[in-house]
């Protein structure tokens, strides 16, 4: 098969099979993704970008859906606390 | 500044990528819009551990004739215009004719704790597994409805999860009655049977379903209804869904005429694939649940149509309305079990995105009301979920949709429209 990717989820270095979403490699660190309006820990619903529960910050961005974005090198991304 | 297209064809699922083939055989400029990183809709997700099936790798070969728009997404129209946003921008795509495949989502019914981390869609938790998501060794309930569910399970189990059942809310007899309709269908029995060969040694229970999800900020548990009585399973993930939803939105946006005699509505369309709007096309999913055979035939109708050819459109309609009567099976023998719209008590989110309860919502009729003064339906999902879900519910039918389509940034928006030829 491919090669890895390598990224950090909440500052923790993570190696993911190339072609990985960014969801998966989030899974492998934390079982939360977000906060609810409410306080409320959530995680990804849908797998294919209809929910936004899987929502979080990727290099700084916020409110990206990360069933939907492949994982690559040197990405940073960060759950919302 | 706006491109155009001979045939604009929205969803590369295996509806879009039919319609992209036939439409390139005849010569014309086609363009292919998906919002994923990658072709193949739903069921030809790439996967990172396995290959793709052969008719998958072929669909995908004809993306080397068209211009191919991964991860863009629709979220708005204008006069033969799309709006569509993609990673470093907004382009303005015309078309002579649009084809519009944007498939279903999983019907989603809330229950006390589907919120809970680890809860997800059947599909969604294939779809995750398939992006790379760990499932291996975890302990893995699968629940709901429909044939899905063994889909969703052999790739749970390909990937490693240690399957503790499926539990199909349809009773025993309607499941068996709808295994000896299969007779009728070898193509589709040898797949069944292929998939329980996969799925050998996983209990699959009728007459069951999930009542309530335990957990304080992840799953832990779930209660169990069947036909002998309830049962607590300690499980790590819970894949359950009831079925699928035509994604109808773009659709509506652009005024084609929807049928609503079910609960969810479809795109409506005659058998050459014409929606109520001259020069529009839809097939697939979006025209009403029929699988992956009826997807792969409408698309290639609605390709030939989009690029004038009658004569080969017309040639697959008998393959069609085969394809289509497969598909009035599942819903006779999967209706659902009365008793799972009452799961959700007053206490239950039904809104995912604004935390809306259903014990809020407790007054209202109508879907627009109820917006205005809970919230519910007004979060990034813009109610494909909880809209769904309440329509299933019976409490109202979900409201129309309102551009953008799914949450854009302001530049998207702000761009410019051409302006209106002759
Ligand atoms: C989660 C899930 C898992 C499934 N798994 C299986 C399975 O394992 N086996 C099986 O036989 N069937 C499966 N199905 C059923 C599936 O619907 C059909 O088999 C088949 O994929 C339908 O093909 P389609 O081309 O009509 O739609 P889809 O395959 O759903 O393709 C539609 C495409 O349109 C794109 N799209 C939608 N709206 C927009 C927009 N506004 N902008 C840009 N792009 C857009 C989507 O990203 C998607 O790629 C699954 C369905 C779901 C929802
Ligand atoms: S999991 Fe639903 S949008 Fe990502």
């Amino acid at each position: 098969m491919s090669g890895l990717v390598r990224l950090t989820v909440n500052g923790c270095a993570v190696e993911m099979p190339d072609g990985s979403s960014v969801a998966a490699a989030v899974a492998t660190v934390t079982p939360h993704f977000r906060r609810s309006v409410r306080g409320e820990s959530r995680a990804p619903l849908c797998g294919m970008g209809v929910c936004f529960e899987c929502r979080l910050r990727i290099d700084g961005v916020a409110h990206q859906r990360a069933c939907m974005i492949p994982a690559r090198n040197g990405m940073q991304v960060q759950t919302d606390d | 500044m706006t491109e155009h297209y001979d045939v604009l064809v929205v969803g590369a699922g295996p509806a879009g990528l039919a319609t992209a083939q036939a439409a390139a055989g005849h010569g014309a400029r086609v363009g292919v819009i998906d919002a994923q990183p990658r072709p193949g809709g739903q069921v030809w997700r790439h996967d990172v551990r396995q290959a793709s099936p052969h008719a998958a790798r072929h669909a995908f070969a004809a993306l080397a004739r068209v211009e191919w728009l991964a991860r863009h997404s629709v979220v708005g129209a204008e006069t033969q215009v799309l709006r569509v946003e993609h990673p470093d921008g907004v382009r303005l795509l015309g078309y002579g004719a649009l084809v519009l495949a944007t498939g279903a989502r999983e019907l989603m019914l809330p229950f006390p704790g589907w919120t809970l981390p680890g809860v997800s869609g059947a599909g969604g938790l294939q779809a995750l597994a398939k992006q790379g998501w760990p499932v291996a060794g975890k302990r893995v309930l699968v629940s709901g409805t429909g044939p899905l569910l063994l889909a969703a399970a052999a790739t749970l189990r390909a990937h490693g999860a240690h399957l503790l059942g499926i539990h199909e809310q349809a009773p025993t007899a309607a499941v068996h009655a709808f295994a000896r309709q299969m007779l009728h269908w070898p193509a589709r029995a040898v797949q069944a049977i292929s998939l329980r060969t996969r799925l050998a040694g996983v209990a699959y229970r009728c007459g069951s379903f999930v009542r309530r999800a335990n957990g304080d900020d992840r799953l832990q548990s779930v209660d169990i209804e069947g036909p002998d009585g309830a049962q607590q399973v300690e499980c790590d993930l819970l894949a359950t869904g009831y079925g699928l939803v035509p994604n109808v939105e773009l659709a509506q946006l652009l005024g084609c005429a929807l049928a609503a005699h079910d609960t969810h509505p479809h795109v409506q369309v005659d058998a050459l694939s014409r929606t109520s709007v001259a020069g529009i096309h839809a097939a697939g999913e979006l025209c009403g649940i029929g699988g992956l055979a009826a997807a792969r035939i409408e698309g290639a109708i609605a390709g030939h149509m989009a690029a004038g050819d009658l004569t080969a459109a017309s040639a697959l309609l008998p393959a069609r309305a085969r394809a289509r009567r497969f598909a009035g099976l599942l819903s006779t023998h999967f209706a659902l079990d009365p008793r799972l719209r009452t799961l959700a008590t007053p206490q239950t989110t039904i809104c995912r995105c604004e935390d809306v309860t259903l014990g809020e919502l407790g007054g209202y009729t109508d879907a627009r009301d109820a917006k205005l003064a809970t919230r519910c339906g007004m979060g990034a999902c813009q109610g494909r979920i909880c809209g769904s879900a309440l329509a299933e519910l019976g409490r109202f039918p979900r409201s129309g949709p309102r551009p953008p389509l799914f949450p854009a940034r302001l530049a998207t928006l702000a761009e410019a429209s051409p302006p209106l030829s002759d």
